[in-house]
């Protein structure tokens, strides 16, 4: 038998479903924030899913990396910001706040099924262990 | 077909394989967002055969294992459709509750016949 449960593989899944959600939260948090270069400007994070492998193709997920996307900030003219610079420019952050939204629905639905795959297991180990009676 | 269980004969191979389906298919629900993750499954009926000609059940479970063919690729490379995972999920969550009362049944007669009643 592996050594891997069907309560780890949900477990680790429901952990890594949580680090999604808290990238997409902090990236909704930060959207509208503001710098005055195009460096310091906030970019989206976003989490790397990795499979790990329990032997005899059960496997389960982990988040290997967080990384910064690949949205670009945009330049807006708004002079009147005390972080713009001497052209009156400043850098909006890098997130694609539709796309979060989305990502974050996605993410809770995942995790709905990831416990509902754990409830079921639950419920039959229980099921299993009051089987003499 | 040699039987290596005299006393739940069929039904405990069976429950062993449930519980080992539902495992890998709790893998599939689990990496549904991993880019590249292929879904795996194994065909029951042949895994259910091989456990009873004497394979453990890690080898019956491996033997008759595949990867799933999806119904419509996606671009990351992943091949987990949850509504094709959650319903086998369930129908396999049943049959493991089948299984199980079929042992329930099988336990009360073994327990009826040893009290004599």
């Amino acid at each position: 038998m592996s050594n891997m449960s069907i309560f780890d593989i949900s477990g680790r899944a429901m952990a890594a479903q949580l680090v999604r959600l808290n990238t997409t939260a902090s990236n909704l948090a930060n959207a509208n924030s503001v710098s005055t270069t195009k460096e310091g400007a906030f970019r989206a994070l976003k989490p790397v899913f990795k499979t790990v492998s329990g032997g005899e193709g059960i496997a389960t997920v982990q988040v290997s990396q967080v990384v910064s996307s690949q949205t670009d900030p945009t330049k807006r003219h708004d002079p009147g910001n005390p972080l713009a610079d001497q052209n009156g420019d400043v850098w909006d952050a890098g997130v694609d706040q539709a796309g979060e939204l989305v990502e974050m629905m996605e993410t809770a639905r995942q995790y709905q099924n990831n416990v509902q795959v754990l409830q079921t297991a639950k419920s039959l180990t229980l099921d299993t262990l009051r089987l003499e009676k | 077909m040699a039987n290596n269980d005299p006393l739940f004969g069929l039904s405990g191979d069976a429950l062993r394989l449930r519980s080992q389906r539902m495992a890998l298919l709790a893998s599939n629900i689990a990496n549904a967002a991993t880019p590249n993750y292929k879904a795996r499954d194994f065909d029951f009926q042949k895994a259910l055969e091989s456990a009873q000609a004497g394979a453990s059940v890690d080898q019956a479970a491996g033997q008759s294992a595949g990867y799933r063919v999806p119904l419509e690729a996606s671009l990351d490379g992943n091949t987990v459709e949850l509504s094709t995972e959650q319903t086998l999920f369930a129908e396999n969550a049943v049959q493991y509750k089948t299984t199980l009362s079929f042992l329930q049944g099988r336990i009360s007669t073994v327990m009826t016949a040893l009290r004599g009643e």
